[in-house]
């Protein structure tokens, strides 16, 4: 009962606060109702019993990641009214497209729900020591392909900021 | 069961928020008295109710009644809602991190058992990095609402910071849960045991020090208060704020110091062990704590009511002058029937043989009040230091961040590592 509620009250928070994203016209508000949104969804994560993934959540998304976008937003410091008007691109048509096919596969979802209930995972499953070992044992290869990715973002970033190296 | 669950949490959060919000006015009272004696001052002592001055803590009363009475400005040119909203977040932040701290040993009373911990996560240290890492976002938001200069140049300092500072202080503790294999608080304090040597402080020295210099910074004390620099950018992020609006950045600045005064208690000095004496050995030698303790604490009373009434001089010829003698007299005399029944029980034998609920009871409260001591002396720590060093340049602050604290962090925990693979 409590978890309906809560449920029910988190995923409407976060959905609401995501289409503000997508409209409100001031990007530091658009910012901070990301940040809105990645707190909704970590109280989702937490409802299911994955505190460490909520926590993480909070930690890297709202509390590092979004934290540098706000800084760069307010040093830019883009004026609402310099913003140009909306305009027709193919990106936005792109995005239609695959808008519509989400409702489709959505739609089909509903209508004929492909769905199991998931098996319990035990409390081992979340422990922060399980998702260490996981880490570094099976998803060995996938987690150093991402670290090499992000040093690779890292000297782009450098490169493109230095004028001489 | 379950309505009784819920009321026992609701009572854990309502115990544990008082008590945080209680400290508040007497640090804000610390601050001001340590302030005036290392500037060789007498600080506040005029503010009185009745006579009564209580060594001028009356002032942080007087303060809360002038912010509550004060007009709430908002400049035309804000945005009203994050305007309105930033002191809340800065403030709630502040106090929400005090949810994972153990204050003591599960209490077993009558076969129910009582944590004095609001919420014991299994990632209980990365909840408070996490929470640490969007306080940030009060002082953001209050610095851009506020459409000004100084406060959007306070914000952008107060972020660069933090982010910064963040790193090191994630840095510093991996070496602490290298150590105690877990990040339960809880696990952490009684990982360390009763033996000082054996707590984290002495077995990670150079950790401790990087978390104290990144706590600093996060909790924008001198010397890392740029976000303020009242001497560069007026007050930084809440030039614009007013009334219980700033009183709530006033609070949240306190708050973050007695949180983080419990977490530094909890993760390096042992949390609530007491020095030396575990609590088993407490709890199986109970008959021997009340006889000794409580006589002493009669004897500790009666001394501090013969000083304050030893201090008693006609110097105002008015109601001030009796301060000492109204706290004084109750205080010796409470001592003295102490004592008188401590002797009485005494020589009857009630003190022989102590039920095991009473002994668990004294267990709890011996190990909240050390836990207290501790954060207290960590609080008084914070405000030594404030009045003793000056503010950084913003230059050194980065580069002790980024150049000394971070290659410092990464070298304690590949050593501590490397110790803990090749320890024989």
């Amino acid at each position: 009962m409590f978890e309906a509620i809560l449920f029910y009250s988190l995923a409407a928070v976060a959905v609401i606060s995501a289409l503000l994203v997508v409209t409100r016209v001031n990007p530091i508000s658009s910012a901070l109702m990301l940040v809105v949104c990645f707190m909704a969804t970590a109280g989702v994560f937490a409802i299911l019993g994955a505190a460490f993934i909520a926590i993480l959540q909070i930690l890297l998304y709202a509390g590092a990641i979004m934290v540098l976008f706000i800084f760069v937003i307010m040093l830019i410091g883009t004026d609402p009214a310099d913003l140009k008007r909306r305009q027709m691109t193919f990106a936005k048509i792109l995005g239609a497209a695959a808008a519509v096919y989400l409702a489709i596969v959505l739609g089909l979802a509903a209508w004929r729900p492909p769905f199991i209930a998931a098996p319990m995972a035990g409390d081992a499953f979340l422990s922060p020591a399980t998702i260490g070992k996981q880490l570094v044992t099976t998803y060995l290869l996938p987690f150093e392909i991402l670290s090499v990715l992000l040093l690779i973002a890292i000297v782009g970033a450098v490169v493109l900021a230095k004028k001489k190296i | 069961m379950m309505i009784l669950d819920l009321l026992t949490a609701l009572a854990k959060v309502v115990i544990i928020f008082a008590m945080i919000l209680g400290v508040v006015p007497v640090l804000i009272w610390m601050e001001r008295k340590g302030a005036a004696y290392i500037q060789d001052r007498r600080g506040p002592n005029r503010a009185s109710i009745l006579g009564m001055r209580l060594g001028g803590i009356v002032h942080s009363f007087a303060d809360a009644l002038k912010l509550f009475t004060k007009e709430e400005i908002a400049a035309g040119s804000v945005s009203k809602p994050l305007f309105y909203i930033a002191p809340m977040i800065t403030f709630f932040i502040a106090i929400v991190t005090v949810g994972v701290v153990p204050f003591a040993e599960p209490l077993r009373l009558f076969g129910y058992e009582f944590n004095l911990q609001i919420a014991d996560l299994n990632a209980g240290l990365i909840y408070v990095f996490a929470m640490s890492s969007i306080g940030v976002y009060g002082l953001l938001i209050a610095g851009w609402a506020a459409s000004g200069k100084y406060p959007l140049l306070g914000a952008l300092r107060a972020a660069a910071q933090m982010v910064s500072y963040e790193v090191a202080l994630g840095l510093s503790v991996v070496a602490i849960f290298l150590l105690s294999g877990s990040l339960r608080l809880q696990d952490i304090v009684i990982q360390q045991g009763a033996l000082i040597w054996d707590w984290n402080v002495a077995r990670q020295p150079v950790a401790f020090v990087l978390f104290m210099v990144a706590l600093f910074a996060e909790t924008n004390r001198l010397p890392f208060d740029l976000p303020e620099g009242e001497s560069e950018i007026v007050a930084g992020y809440h030039t614009e704020y007013s009334s219980m609006r700033f009183a709530l950045f006033f609070m949240g600045e306190y708050t973050h110091i007695i949180v983080g005064s419990l977490i530094i208690a909890t993760l390096f000095f042992g949390g609530w062990q007491f020095p030396f004496v575990a609590a088993e050995l407490m709890r199986s030698n109970m008959d021997g704590v009340i006889v000794i303790g409580w006589p002493a604490a009669g004897i500790a009373l009666l001394m501090f009511g013969m000083f304050l009434v030893s201090r008693f001089r006609r110097r105002y010829r008015d109601l001030r002058d009796y301060e000492t003698l109204l706290f004084g007299v109750p205080a010796m005399l409470f001592a003295t029937l102490l004592l008188i029944a401590w002797a009485g029980l005494l020589t009857r034998g009630y003190l022989d043989n102590i039920p095991a609920w009473i002994g668990n009871a004294v267990v709890f409260a011996v190990q909240l009040g050390t836990l207290l001591a501790k954060a207290l002396f960590f609080c008084a720590f914070f405000i030594w230091v404030r009045w003793t060093l000056p503010r950084f340049r913003y230059d050194q602050l980065m580069n002790l961040g980024w150049k000394v604290m971070i290659p410092i962090g990464v070298a304690n925990v590949v050593v501590t590592s490397a110790v803990m693979v090749f320890r024989p």
